[in-house]
């Protein structure tokens, strides 16, 4: 799909450079989305053998950031992009850094989750950050969906799911306040855990900016700060 | 047209220096359409040219914009089988009068060429020229001001020591600023260009474009260029143009980044054709 015809330059070479640029982001968004499976994986599942992986996946995602980032520079450099081409590049040089840190968060959801490999207790609050897990995993795969087919409506709905998120973070948090007041020798388990409910809160801050992004290559138009207008309203 | 600037009869006329001392001159025109014979070269162009910014037209080839220009300031008079309708405004006064003065005309709206094309006469006599055809006689006055002209050009400190030198000993760049130096010494309120750095290297061109920046302020000035990055980097308005027609005139930051039309997208993207 391509709404804002993006590969129907004279040149053909530029074509090709700017779908290969929007290929390889992509790519790096689903290791990135592979990355929170992963994470999510040794946190649920405490399945300890999938850290080795997600360092090495860690260091595929940076050298991604990397190589799309110096992709970006030479289009700038050479083809001196206007309009929607300058938004593309634009866009995907911020969404770059987002997907990144995304991959942070999750590595360090993991690295946490390596601390409550031996822990027994709370299911149900395991059962939550599962569940925010989900979320956010699943507010990627639409970010990345809006911006492979430049559907402003999916990017829509996934800001609005991010509220949600938001919403379901502050219910956890309270629970893990609740249950540290309750058994203070569990402070640092809990504490873990809520670090935990943070990243995933923060993975889904992140890609709410990825969807700003998309609506800004798509509209033309930066909607960071000033909120959605009247007519955003999520499907449904 | 074999001047590359065209030289000022001083007149009194509809056109006139007092009408423009007031008001901000701006160039307007309204459902303006030439023909050339049988063709259609611009289609009903309504385009308001803002005072002392820098407008740059772009276009595919033949869409109209060097006819637009010439219309401006009736150098299309000069080609047979050419018919104008609509109205061209320049401040109040109305270009295409019939009592319309045209020398005192081409004085107000200055234009200079793709090639530049100085007089071959002296540096000085170059700068001078439009300045003794408006009667100028004392020697003072003219070397003041072809000083002040040169300098504005920003070739001054280039041929100071070298007025009486042939102006084709200069180079290309210096030629073109020279251009600019005899369109402005006559004191037009709009200086238009088309195509003015096509033909100059680089750094003459980046040179240029430092000029253009500077004489804004005090000029009103319409580029046409086939470079868009040109277009990008020194205007403050453009105006795209296709077939003849105006598609979109706006801020050029909004123009290159998110223009409202589709064909003016395709344009500056090259998906053009």
């Amino acid at each position: 799909m391509d709404r804002l015809h993006l590969t129907q330059h004279i040149s053909r070479q530029f074509n090709s450079e700017i779908e290969d640029v929007r290929r390889q982001v992509l790519a790096m968004g689903g290791i990135v989305e592979e990355q929170i499976a992963a994470a999510v994986r040794v946190l649920v599942a405490r399945e300890a053998g999938a850290l080795g992986e997600i360092r090495e996946r860690e260091q595929r995602i940076n050298a991604a950031e990397l190589a799309i980032d110096e992709q970006c520079a030479f289009i700038l450099a050479r083809r001196q992009p206007a309009a929607s081409d300058l938004r593309l590049v634009l866009s995907v040089m911020k969404m770059l850094a987002d997907l990144e840190r995304i991959g942070d968060e999750a590595k360090r959801i993991a690295r946490l989750g390596e601390h409550l490999l031996n822990e027994e207790s709370g299911a149900d609050v395991t059962a939550a950050l599962a569940e925010l897990g989900h979320v956010a995993r699943d507010m990627l795969r639409g970010a990345l969906d809006a911006f492979a087919r430049l559907d402003e409506q999916l990017a829509l709905d996934v800001m609005h799911r991010d509220r949600r998120l938001d919403g379901s973070f502050r219910s956890v948090s309270a629970t893990l306040v609740a249950r540290m007041q309750q058994v203070p020798e569990q402070i640092p388990v809990e504490l873990d855990r809520l670090w935990c409910a943070r990243s995933f809160e923060r993975i889904g801050d992140r890609c709410k900016n990825l969807c700003e992004f998309v609506l800004y290559l798509v509209r033309g138009k930066d909607v960071r700060h000033s909120g959605l207008a009247k007519g955003d309203a999520p499907r449904g | 047209m074999s001047n590359s600037v065209t030289p000022a009869i001083d007149g009194g006329a509809s056109v006139s220096r007092e009408q423009a001392a007031g008001a901000a001159p701006a160039l307007r025109t309204r459902a303006l359409s030439l023909w050339y014979g049988a063709r259609r070269a611009l289609d009903a162009v309504d385009l308001d040219v803002p005072a002392r910014r820098i407008t740059a037209l772009i276009g595919p080839s033949g869409c109209g914009k060097s006819s637009l220009l010439r219309c401006l300031n009736r150098l299309n008079d000069e080609i047979e089988g050419t018919r104008v309708e609509g109205e061209v405004r320049l401040g109040e006064a109305d270009v295409y009068a019939p009592d319309a003065f045209v020398h005192e005309l081409r004085r107000r709206v200055g234009i200079v060429f793709q090639r530049p094309n100085p007089f071959p006469l002296s540096v000085h006599d170059n700068v001078a020229y439009g300045l003794r055809l408006l009667g100028i006689r004392s020697r003072r006055e003219l070397d003041e001001r072809v000083e002040a002209a040169l300098k504005a050009a920003a070739l001054w400190d280039e041929v100071a020591s070298r007025l009486d030198d042939g102006a084709l000993g200069l180079s290309l760049g210096q030629q073109q600023r020279l251009v600019i130096a005899r369109a402005i010494a006559v004191e037009p309120e709009v200086l238009m260009l088309d195509e003015p750095a096509s033909a100059l290297d680089p750094a003459a061109t980046l040179r240029f474009e430092e000029l253009l920046h500077e004489l804004a302020g005090r000029y009103t000035l319409l580029l046409v260029t086939h470079n868009m990055q040109q277009a990008a980097r020194v205007s403050d308005f453009t105006a795209f143009m296709h077939a003849g027609r105006l598609i979109e005139f706006g801020d050029t930051d909004a123009l290159f980044t998110n223009p409202r039309e589709r064909q003016t997208e395709d344009f500056i993207t090259g998906r053009y054709g």
